[in-house]
């Protein structure tokens, strides 16, 4: 499993799950994207992206909030990503993203911001798996 | 979660979270035993006592009838903050800044729409974008954008798309003032400047609907409405920009000031006096003006519509008002006899002066300012009138809405946006919505029932019932 909706009031909880970091990130903005449409979204287009962060949960919520960017200010659509972390003083991600034009699909549901509401990333012992939790702003 | 929270009960439909620990304040509830039941199910109660714990917050941390779980602070919760002691925070106004409703009122009735409502609906919803990821048709230049945040509606009118008198009958008349655009960051631009003029998605909503009860036939004279006109409400907010110029500021303000003596993460905030205090509040304000000038724009589209589907009526279509929803504002109440000003973070809340404010439109001056609550699709939406009661009860405060109560994941699971839709035309409304998925999630069964809650803050008297409006053909994003 990439990932699962969990209840929330108001808004949109997530968890994504990955056997390394890099997949539980990879994994986190499916999962984002799954919450906006269903569609299987083709990829046309192919940009890379980076940010920084001085946490775990700060680097998610900044790639997270560069994918929404993209997708409010040039339509784009997240298909597939390869995700790449550097761990010095400062974290930093390198992604290779793909997707498509928004316009070509259903999309169901408007995300205002990613928050830091109850979010978390960290790996379970006991399976040795990652799993990250994100509340989006809808 | 809020089994740990004792409540007080002051008297009916007040409650108190008793001072405890690090609270400054005690915490305030406003509601109904039936809507306290609701309220208990989520985190709203333990968001409130948290809220009562920050820096210079004054009298009380209140939540009302409306209240559910937010982003640290609880929406449909009123914070007000000692201007010298007290703080700013993004997380007590919220991500998407000034979420507002406009109100129009016409010179059609409701003959004129009955049988033509799903023509009416269709139209308008060609006219004005909606729905996820719709970018706006209306092209704007980066220095052009400086002039909306800066100047709100007004700049709108100033460049054709409507008249003096509309933003004359807004809250701020259209405009915030000390929005300053270079506090805005480049990112928060790219997100805006294509949706100028669009409704967005989620809840945000275009109804018209007619005058089905009038309750205080003078205050509805003064605000110009009568029975069976036909009404228009329009809600939507500051959209991608406001949302993030939130992110912007809880960033920044946790590079500055951590998080680690908060109760909660989100309750992020800087002293209002600070550096990033008055750059949020300036950043904050151009978001306002954004909300405020993108109505004005669909405002105009409406009128634009209206004049083509019905021209030998000569379509009127007057301004009501505008109420800001998410916001912090500066304001004057009196505290333990004194006047004083102090900063009033309203997250899902509407400010509700009564008579004689110098904020409120002279033409409303002696009545009180309209205050108005839009219902969920299928229900009512009302206006009511602002009262002395609020300025001493939640800091001149009332509700914003019904307030949720399933989440979305609930409601689509449990109702099927086509189902909705055809209920809805069984009720005689038509709706149409960029996708089944939002109608479902905005379905009426998951909200709490308006009706009650407008019964509570006209028992409570921090506004009071002038109008309840019944929607005819809605437009969902």
């Amino acid at each position: 499993m990439k990932f699962k909706f969990l209840e929330h009031t108001a808004d949109i909880k997530f968890q994504a799950f990955g056997s390394n970091k890099e997949e539980v990130f990879e994994n986190s903005a499916l999962a984002m994207f799954n919450a906006m449409s269903h569609d299987i979204i083709k990829s046309r287009i192919k940009k890379k992206i980076s940010v920084k962060g001085k946490d775990n949960e700060s680097l998610l919520y900044n790639f997270l909030e560069e994918l929404l960017i993209l997708f409010d200010s040039e339509g784009f659509f997240l298909s597939k990503l390869k995700v790449k972390i550097k761990e010095n003083k400062e974290k930093k991600l390198e992604a290779e993203v793909y997707g498509d034009s928004a316009e070509n699909y259903n999309l169901r549901i408007d995300i205002k911001a990613v928050t830091y509401n109850e979010m978390f990333i960290k790996k379970d012992n006991k399976t040795n798996k990652w799993v990250a939790q994100v509340v989006l702003d809808v | 979660m809020c089994k740990m929270i004792k409540l007080k009960k002051i008297s009916e439909n007040i409650y108190e979270i008793p001072k405890t620990g690090n609270m400054k304040v005690p915490g305030r509830v406003y509601a109904s035993e039936k809507i306290l039941e609701l309220i208990k199910k989520d985190r709203t109660l333990e968001q409130a006592r948290n809220v009562a714990m920050l820096p210079g917050i004054l009298k009380a941390s209140i939540a009302l009838p409306d209240a559910h779980q937010g982003y640290g602070f609880p929406i449909g919760g009123v914070a007000a903050f000692d201007i010298n002691e007290g703080v700013i925070s993004p997380g007590g106004v919220g991500y998407d800044i000034d979420c507002s409703v406009r109100l129009l009122r016409t010179n059609l009735k409701k003959q004129d729409i009955i049988n033509i409502q799903e023509k009416v609906v269709n139209a308008l919803f060609r006219k004005i974008p909606s729905g996820v990821g719709r970018g706006s048709k209306f092209q704007i230049s980066r220095k052009e954008l400086n002039e909306v945040l800066k100047k709100g509606a007004r700049y709108m009118v100033e460049k054709g798309y409507g008249f003096k008198e509309d933003y004359l009958h807004l809250e701020e008349e259209g405009c915030i003032s000390g929005a300053n655009p270079e506090k805005v960051s480049e990112k928060a631009i790219k997100r805006g400047i294509g949706q100028l003029g669009t409704l967005g998605a989620g809840n945000h909503f275009l109804e018209v609907g007619f005058v089905e009860e009038i309750y205080d036939e003078k205050t509805a004279e003064a605000f110009g409405l009568e029975k069976n006109q036909i009404t228009i409400l329009i809600h939507c907010g500051s959209r991608g920009l406001g949302h993030q110029i939130a992110s912007d500021y809880i960033k920044a303000m946790e590079d500055e000031y951590g998080f680690k003596n908060l109760p909660d993460r989100e309750l992020i905030n800087a002293p209002i006096k600070s550096r990033l205090g008055k750059d949020y509040y300036a950043a904050m304000a151009c978001a306002a003006n954004f909300a405020f000038a993108n109505k004005q724009l669909i405002t105009h589209w409406v009128r634009e519509e209206m004049n083509y589907l019905f021209p030998e009526k000569k379509p009127k279509i007057e301004v009501v008002y505008e109420v800001c929803h998410n916001i912090a504002k500066f304001e004057k109440f009196k505290i333990n006899g004194q006047v004083k000003e102090v900063c009033v973070h309203r997250k899902g809340a509407t400010r509700s002066f009564g008579p004689g404010r110098k904020e409120i439109p002279p033409a409303y001056r002696d009545v009180g300012q309209p205050v108005l609550i839009p219902g969920s699709m299928g229900t009512a939406s009302y206006v009511l009138v602002g009262t002395k009661k609020a300025e001493e009860l939640t800091f001149g405060s009332t509700v914003h809405g019904a307030g949720r109560v399933l989440s979305r994941a609930a409601a689509s699971k449990k109702l099927r946006g086509s189902e909705v839709k055809s209920s809805l035309h069984e009720k005689g409304i038509e709706v149409k919505a960029g996708s089944w998925q939002g109608l479902s999630q905005e379905a009426p069964q998951a909200y709490k029932d308006i009706d009650e809650v407008v019964r509570v803050v006209d028992e409570l008297g921090i506004s009071k019932k002038v109008a309840r409006l019944k929607p005819l053909a809605v437009i969902k994003g």
